[in-house]
């Protein structure tokens, strides 16, 4: 493998990044507040925008920014705050048999990590030349896949209608 | 053969039969839009819309014969020794299909796919449409839910009309979904009494059990089969004809067809109510009469046998009909003539006699498919409409004007004959037709299923068919006794002041204003039991009538010039040249390459489906063969019918009028008599088995399921055969039989709740252990398939 | 760069998220950990949209944001709903379906 190949810095970006959204996915399932939880998946889901970047997926990128960073953590505080009076820290919020958890999530990362290795090896992505232009991204949506376009702005509507339905005091 | 291309006319009713199912789609939305404020609550919508349908239909089919007329010019395809080989020309279908939406670079189209079996169906279809509407204006009068009763009539119509016309898969599923839901709504029509919402329930699951074979064998045939199409059809692997040439082709996986084919043959269990799925079927008959009439006997029902007989390459070569080995179709289409016949002789209620002689007929189309037996199974599709609509509507005259709205045959019937002339008339007639007397109807289609399914190699099938045959004369005979002959009891003798408060309380009819104008029908009840309005009876000559000469559509007893059905219906097994195909797609612009010769009995096979057509060739149908028939062999299937007839109406006469001694409570003084007739009436355990155990083992601990299965089921069982040994053997005998049988049940039963209890702490209700489980499963699954892959 | 690494990145990801849905018994929490899951799947469908030279990825990418959002307004409500009828969101309490 050349060094030329490697891209030095890209590499050393994404260990970096890597690392910070592990970190913080770990933290998200471990911390005892769900506020900092909160917190922490926003550190979680900008690495994931940034990483979205090195893949040169430029506008899922920001519409990950918008849509998750904005939107969808305003949902989270939202909830917390409507369903919780206290934001603090809270002893026990994991369940009595987390325990099943550990096991599980080990036997499946196992059996992931052996198959992607054993699948793609060290195989190199093409180099990221450029962005994905916007162009051909809206060509692709309102081509061949405006059938599941349509579909999600319906589901999009009915999870408007449905959230005030279920969410309406009456 | 170009020269004959041109002969090849296509009309307008050809091109653009299209048209029919969108008339009575259209139709629906007028009659929930505006139905209600109509003079005649927009049942003249509905009534219009079938109407113009059925001469769209006609015109269509009318040309169709045209064009296979044309297409053969002076060489009569009937009149063609089956032994010397014929040179009919192929006459494709005509196939438009248009993109209906396209997503991810799949494309999805729409259209028409006509031969002779679409057309046959359409007519079909759209005539006892017709006939059930009008007949309907007179049932449902006055009924609270009038408009909303002939919107899903009518959008049924147009469901059941697509899925006919289906060019591709999709198309065929949407129509299907179509008559599914409708299915649903019309016998929940009165939806306030629970048993009638349960029934459509009932319906509405059942069917789905099977519809998910429909989807799965559908997907698994278009992933098989899409690139092979594309390449050499260019069209999609949803394609009917594409899927028909896939299969036929011999590059198809085999193990693939026959997944598939056992996938789609599930759907059509369901839908065609197939041991063992055929439980919904009697319970839909809590829909209003004319919704039984075209839902449930005579068109809905059959869309499964019009799926089996529309992909027929791919049930040919999946479940390789084509060897003399027994297959699935065959297996579960014998099982079910039997079965649902057995079940028809100890029904109280004239419906479901009906219902349980409709599920054997289906059992007979099927069986017919099974056994390389297409012509006469499509043939008895059209011939079982007539007669089976004409006894159902019959049934529903006698209960509109003879029996005050029961549907007893032992409470509330019996001499009716002579009160009610027509209805007694035509329901004889199609007693007769089903019975498969000559000449009707039935003998010509289910001798001849018979007749091809011992000639194709399926010897024991036969039989089957036969004692199917003897059963069906017998319980039809039944009921026809039950009915319109005898002394009159219940309502039939005018009783029904007394009955009225009862009716009142557990009849539907009744309850909800089915005949509103109820003072107006009292007072002329009162006078007993009369003829039918002329809007029932004429629909039931009229069907009476055709269930008398249908069968002339393709009499084979007559000679070959008379097989009418075989020259119209028939697709050709000839090997076509594909070049045109991919040009204009089926059917446009094809010319037969290959003459074959249709072997005569006992001949090698040969032929479409036993060689692959070579390169640039399709195939779009296996090479069927057909009896040839002989009078000695319709004799027999003649002389069981009558001793059925016979022996039945002499046993009703003794039974049911004299009172005989000897055999009134037989069966409850003979103990295998005694099982027998319990094992039926509970209809083998089967809805036992259903509802209260796999039903229960999902909402309730499974424990308690088995325990309660163990405790009727086995219990019953072994105590039946415990009684039985206990009048054979001496005390002793009985003693050890006792202890070791019930040391097996407690034993078992212990065993059950055992394992109940085990697996009770799964059931934790909380939904982080289930969803553990949901993924350590997963992830073993996952590791299996890696290690088995590696 | 390797397709392995983002793949890889993924499964971590979707393990952690596992773990949380598992674990948490705050149905707020779990919400939150579906999230996580979701995001592993982008990153999947992004490098193989990467590898493969394709777009498709991209869009795929899209309508699972889009559908999380939706799921997230659809999941809070119903949390809202049960907080109300029960003063609880803890999911060891909704054992109704218990056997």
């Amino acid at each position: 493998m050349l060094a030329a190949d490697l891209l030095v810095a890209q590499n050393i970006g994404f260990g970096l990044i890597a690392l910070l959204m592990i970190v913080g996915a770990l933290r998200v399932v471990t911390v005892n507040n769900v506020v900092h939880a909160a917190l922490w998946l926003v550190v979680v889901l900008s690495g994931a925008a940034a990483q979205y970047l090195l893949l040169s997926a430029e506008f899922v990128a920001i519409t990950q920014v918008l849509v998750y960073v904005g939107a969808v953590m305003v949902l989270f505080l939202f909830g917390t705050m409507l369903t919780r009076a206290k934001i603090g820290a809270e002893a026990d919020l994991n369940n009595k048999n987390w325990a099943i958890g550990v096991p599980v999530a080990l036997l499946m990362l196992g059996v992931m990590t052996w198959v992607l290795i054993d699948g793609f090896g060290d195989e190199k992505l093409p180099n990221p030349d450029q962005q994905v232009p916007v162009q051909a991204l809206s060509d692709d949506i309102f081509g061949p896949y405006l059938l599941p376009f349509w579909a999600l702005s319906f589901v999009l509507l009915v999870a408007v209608i449905g959230a005030i339905v279920l969410a309406r005091k009456d | 053969m170009l020269a004959s291309e041109s002969a090849l006319s296509v009309g307008w009713f050809l091109d653009h039969a299209w048209v029919i199912p969108i008339i009575p789609a259209v139709g629906f939305a007028l009659i929930i839009l505006f139905g209600r404020r109509l003079p005649m609550k927009g049942s003249e919508i509905g009534v219009l819309s079938m109407v113009s349908s059925l001469v769209l239909a006609l015109g269509a089919a009318y040309q169709w014969i045209q064009r296979v007329d044309g297409a053969s010019g002076e060489v009569a395809h009937g009149l063609v020794k089956s032994a010397e080989g014929h040179s009919a020309p192929y006459v494709g279908p005509i196939i438009h299909e248009w993109t209906w939406w396209q997503s991810g670079g799949f494309e999805f189209g729409i259209g028409q796919h006509i031969d002779g079996l679409a057309l046959t169906l359409l007519v079909v279809v759209a005539f006892i449409s017709t006939l059930v509407q009008i007949y309907s204006l007179e049932y449902l009068r006055g009924d609270r839910r009038y408009t909303h009763f002939f919107a899903a009539l009518t959008l049924f119509s147009a469901g059941m009309l697509c899925m006919v016309l289906a060019p591709n898969m999709v198309q065929l599923i949407l129509g299907w979904e179509i008559m599914g839901l409708c299915s649903f709504m019309l016998i929940g029509h009165w939806w306030e009494d629970q048993a009638n919402a349960r029934a459509a329930l009932k319906a509405f699951f059942t069917v789905r059990v099977g519809d998910m074979g429909l989807l799965v064998g559908t997907g698994a045939l278009f992933f098989g089969a899409n690139q092979w199409t594309q390449e050499h059809l260019g069209v999609s692997g949803f394609n009917i004809s594409g899927l028909s040439a896939w299969a036929m082709s011999g590059e198809a996986s085999k193990s693939l067809l026959l997944w598939a084919a056992v996938a789609l043959f599930i759907a059509c269990i369901g839908k065609s109510g197939q041991f063992p799925l055929h439980t919904w079927l009697p319970d839909a008959m809590a829909g209003p009469t004319p919704v039984s009439s075209l839902l449930h006997s005579s068109t809905m029902v059959v869309a499964g046998v019009f799926l089996v007989a529309r992909l027929y390459p791919v049930f040919w070569e999946g479940m390789k009909i084509g060897d003399t080995n027994i297959n699935f179709i065959v297996l579960i289409g014998g099982i079910t003539i039997v079965i649902a016949a057995l079940l028809a002789f100890v029904q109280h209620d004239i419906k479901k006699v009906l219902a349980y002689s409709t599920v054997s007929q289906l059992g007979y189309m099927m069986m017919g498919l099974g056994a390389g037996a297409w012509l006469p199974a499509v043939f008895h599709i059209f011939t079982h409409a007539f007669f089976k609509a004409c006894l159902f509507l019959a049934a529903g005259s006698v209960s509109h004007s003879g029996s005050h709205h029961s549907f007893d045959m032992k409470k509330d019937m019996g001499g009716l004959a002579k009160k009610m002339p027509i209805t007694a008339t035509t329901w004889i007639i199609s007693t007769l037709a089903l019975a498969g007397v000559f000449p009707l109807a039935g003998f010509f289609s289910k001798d001849e299923i018979i007749d091809n399914v011992g000639h194709n190699g399926y010897q024991a099938f036969m039989i089957v068919g036969l004692s199917g045959a003897f059963l069906t004369a017998a319980y039809m005979t039944r009921a026809t006794y039950l009915t319109f002959f005898g002394e009159a009891r219940g309502a039939a003798a005018g009783e029904h002041h007394d009955e009225h408060a009862a009716h009142d309380d557990h009849d539907a009819h009744a309850d909800h204003g089915a005949h509103g104008a109820h003072d107006d029908h009292d007072s002329h009840a009162s006078h007993g039991p009369h003829e039918s309005p002329k809007l029932i009876t004429v629909p039931l000559m009229i069907l009476a009538s055709l269930a008398l000469v249908a069968g002339l559509a393709n009499a084979t007893p007559f000679g070959s010039n008379w097989e009418r059905f075989k020259k119209y219906v028939e697709p050709s097994s000839e090997y076509v040249a594909v070049e045109a195909a991919v040009a204009h797609g089926p059917g446009e612009a094809l010319s037969p390459v290959v003459v074959t010769a249709e072997e005569a009995e006992g001949e090698a096979k040969s032929g479409c489906s036993y060689e692959a057509p070579g390169a640039g060739e399709a195939c779009y149908f296996p090479a069927v063969s057909h009896a040839e028939f002989k009078w000695s062999k319709a004799a027999l299937s003649l002389i069981i019918v009558a001793a059925g007839l016979v022996s039945s109406w002499l046993f009703c006469v003794q039974y049911y009028t004299r009172r005989n001694r000897r055999l009134v409570g037989l069966t409850s003084r003979n103990a295998v008599l005694r099982g027998g007739y319990t094992f039926l009436w509970n209809k083998y355990y089967l809805d036992a088995l259903y509802e209260k155990v796999i039903v229960r083992a999902v909402a309730h601990p499974i424990a308690a399921a088995a325990y309660w299965f163990n405790q009727n089921v086995l219990d019953g069982i072994v105590n039946g055969a415990a009684k039985i040994s206990r009048r054979t053997a001496g005390w002793v005998y009985r003693n050890i039989d006792q202890r070791v049988v019930d040391g097996a049940v407690n034993g078992s039963g212990a065993a059950a709740r055992g394992t109940g209890g085990a697996l009770r702490p799964v059931q934790s209700g909380k939904v982080n252990q289930y969803g553990a489980l949901l993924f350590a499963a997963a992830a073993i699954g996952a590791l299996v398939l890696v290690i088995i892959n590696t | 760069m390797l397709t392995v690494q983002f793949l890889l990145l993924g499964a971590v990801l979707f393990c952690i998220g596992v773990y949380g849905v598992l674990a948490r018994k705050n149905a707020v929490m779990v919400l939150m950990s579906i999230e996580l899951i979701l995001n592993s799947v982008n990153l999947n469908l992004l490098a193989f949209s990467q590898r493969l030279d394709s777009i498709d990825g991209n869009t795929f990418a899209l309508y699972v944001i889009a559908i999380a959002a939706a799921e997230v307004g659809v999941g809070l409500a119903m949390v809202l709903l049960i907080y109300r009828n029960r003063r609880s969101i803890s999911l060891d309490e909704l054992s109704d379906m218990k056997g």
